[in-house]
């Protein structure tokens, strides 16, 4: 499935300082019963935003107007858990482009790379200057930009260097998919099957 | 050149490489479950592609699936519409397809093995992070979001960077009464939920060696929540004795082949790893979390840790505990409990049976308790009644239900009402993981069965001989 070419954001955000947010909350399990990839923003941190009666938690950050954008930067280790690929898509749909943290679980770092979702990873420094100036002015911006792989806080006069591989940069920044490099080298993948001990 | 077990499966498996990107990597077997798929099947459509190697790809019905009365109709609409679209696309593809009421339907991770799927030196996936589970004969096995199930589906392949690889040796000689569970719980609670994010482990020393392969593949199966990719364990001559004369392993001469290949499997003397740790295993004692992430566990007898020891911000472990309604410096020892779970991917195996009958066999379920047993297939199901232990479990007052993923996840009507305690022997004890506001303590089937018999958290030791 294609997705939006990504090359530069430059967005206010929705902060979320909570270490260890694993998928499970990002979209709970009994919302992944759909066939399709629809409708799954609506669910995106379910059990933190809704109570039990559907009613919204007023204090949860996504029903506050104060905070919007398209970067939710969130606490070390964020992703962790489930290999859904629902919770990418569920951030995606809801309408981020991109997860600032400072660490990122592995399943969930690749299932948004392959969906059009960048994630970056900062140092816990730099995570806190983020958190730090958007508690203080929810207006700030922040500038993701992936060709020359740097995010930065213009209002503060600073940036950081995030890494990606050179591969995974090219598919982002021309919304190619890594089925479409496969197909193309099908003939190879099928030589290579025969000689497999397996 | 001295290579690591995990070398050697990966290299031998890379088609093509990628200069500063990933490898393209060849999938020997691919498992397939009715929750993360049908988007990918959905996507061959788009695409109007075929599977490529559908003898490669094996599917079963398992995370939505009722553990009571599977001989009748789904009951939610959207359950059984996802289990109808796996049945349709594996039917449209030619994959086996064991569905609800098949004999040989199961946990994906449980059924995997039984049949001789899983096999040492095999690259495997699934869309589901406990794919891990199969690294306990010697393969590399790891979990998939569904746009790479699509990538397996078409092509066989994924393309991933190779992880660095971490050794973790575990020596000495387990106690009584502490099982492969508590090892598993033991290791996470020492390097938390990421400590090992970037890592292919391999579990190695004699407490490995000397584990039953169903214990091995509760240790593998728990990787992920230390945040690896995946855990593996040289085969040895228990996975071969376990693997040999089942359905999909190799016989005869192809046996003999594939011995070739798999007698090779382990790390050369001088192989060097990113990481290594060593970790004494006749310290471990029965485990118990109490927070709401796997790392946050405990020894069973130890009070619950104070915030300002916490590698995680004071704010996140506090939240944790709120959500639980523990409180910092509490023993764990004598918490009321009001579910147990004895079952999923993990501890649903029918070594984990025999444990659970072992403690509860002549005793009574605590009146004040909800049990849910559920068995990881029908052949572990049909063991629990060839082997005499669902008498016990009837005479102790429980019941067995039918196989499937289950509370584990909740996906299905087995959910634990909001603020209750359910201890349980699956692998996450995240927020709402088995129902919403549901309050999860993980631990070994013989920690749950003594929290079954006196309705609060036991020491399981009280109970053994």
């Amino acid at each position: 499935m294609g997705y939006e070419k990504f090359n530069k954001l430059k967005s206010t955000s929705v902060p979320l300082p909570i270490e260890n947010i694993d998928t499970d909350q990002i979209i709970p399990a009994r919302f992944l019963k759909a066939t399709e990839r629809i409708g799954f923003g609506d669910n995106l941190f379910r059990d933190w935003r809704y109570n039990p009666d559907n009613s919204p938690k007023k204090e949860f950050v996504l029903n506050n107007d104060t905070y919007n954008g398209k970067i939710l930067v969130g606490g070390k280790n964020f992703g962790s858990g489930s290999s859904r690929e629902h919770a990418a898509w569920a951030i995606y749909d809801y309408g981020f482009r991109c997860v600032i943290s400072s660490f990122f679980a592995d399943i969930f770092r690749g299932n948004c790379l392959n969906i059009g979702v960048l994630p970056v990873q900062v140092s816990p420094e730099f995570l806190d200057k983020i958190f730090n100036s958007v508690f203080e002015n929810p207006k700030t911006e922040l500038i993701v930009n992936l060709k020359n792989q740097k995010v930065s806080i213009p209002s503060l006069g600073v940036s950081e260097s995030f890494n990606i591989n050179k591969y995974k940069k090219e598919n982002m920044l021309n919304g190619y998919d890594d089925i479409d490099y496969l197909m193309n080298i099908k003939d190879s993948i099928i030589e290579f099957a025969k000689n497999t001990p397996l | 050149m001295s290579n690591t077990l995990f070398d050697k499966v990966w290299d031998s498996h890379v088609v093509s490489k990628i200069n500063n990107g990933p490898d393209v990597l060849f999938i020997d077997r691919h498992m397939v479950h009715e929750v993360t798929s049908p988007v990918a099947f959905l996507g061959l459509k788009n695409r109007n592609i075929k599977v490529l190697f559908p003898e490669k790809t094996f599917a079963t019905a398992d995370h939505n699936t009722p553990t009571i009365n599977q001989h009748l109709p789904v009951k939610d609409p959207l359950s059984a519409n996802q289990l109808k679209a796996l049945e349709k696309n594996a039917n449209l593809h030619d994959i086996s397809y064991w569905g609800l009421g098949h004999e040989k339907n199961g946990i994906v991770h449980v059924v995997g093995p039984e049949y001789g799927i899983t096999q040492p030196g095999a690259t495997i996936v699934c869309g589901d992070s406990h794919t891990s589970t199969h690294g306990a004969f010697g393969a590399i096995a790891f979990g998939i979001g569904t746009s790479e199930v699509e990538m397996v589906l078409s092509t066989q392949c994924i393309m991933q960077p190779k992880p660095k690889k971490m050794r973790i040796t575990v020596d000495g000689k387990l106690s009584k009464g502490v099982t492969s569970k508590d090892v598993a719980l033991f290791i996470i609670s020492k390097l938390s939920t990421s400590g090992a994010t970037g890592y292919f482990v391999e579990y190695a020393g004699e407490v490995f060696t000397e584990m039953s392969i169903e214990g091995r593949m509760t240790v593998c199966n728990l990787s992920i929540e230390m945040g690896a990719r995946g855990g593996m364990i040289a085969p040895d001559k228990k996975t071969f004795d376990y693997i040999k004369n089942r359905e999909f392993t190799p016989k005869g001469k192809e046996w003999d082949k594939a011995m070739v290949y798999w007698s090779n499997l382990n790390t050369d003397e001088n192989a060097v790893f990113d990481k290594e740790l060593i970790f004494d295993g006749n310290s471990i004692q029965p485990m118990i979390t109490y927070g709401t992430n796997p790392g946050m566990g405990i020894s069973i007898s130890k009070e619950i840790p104070k915030a300002e020891n916490q590698d995680a911000g004071i704010n996140t472990y506090k939240k944790s505990l709120d959500y639980m309604n523990y409180s910092e410096g509490e023993s764990m020892i004598g918490k009321k409990i009001d579910f147990v779970f004895l079952g999923s991917c993990t501890n649903g195996r029918i070594e984990d049976f025999r444990e659970f009958a072992k403690i509860v066999k002549g005793r009574k379920k605590a009146s004040n308790v909800t049990a849910w047993l559920v068995p990881g297939s029908h052949k572990v199901e049909k063991a629990i009644k060839n082997e005499g232990i669902l008498k016990i479990l009837k005479q102790a007052g429980f019941k067995l239900r039918e196989p499937g993923c289950s509370a584990c996840l909740a996906m299905n009507d087995d959910k634990v009402p909001a603020g209750k305690y359910a201890v349980s022997t699956s692998n996450r004890n995240f927020e709402g993981r088995q129902g919403p506001g549901s309050r999860t303590l993980l631990a070994s089937p013989l920690v749950v069965a003594a929290a079954a018999i006196t309705g609060e958290i036991t020491d399981p030791r009280n109970y053994i001989k």
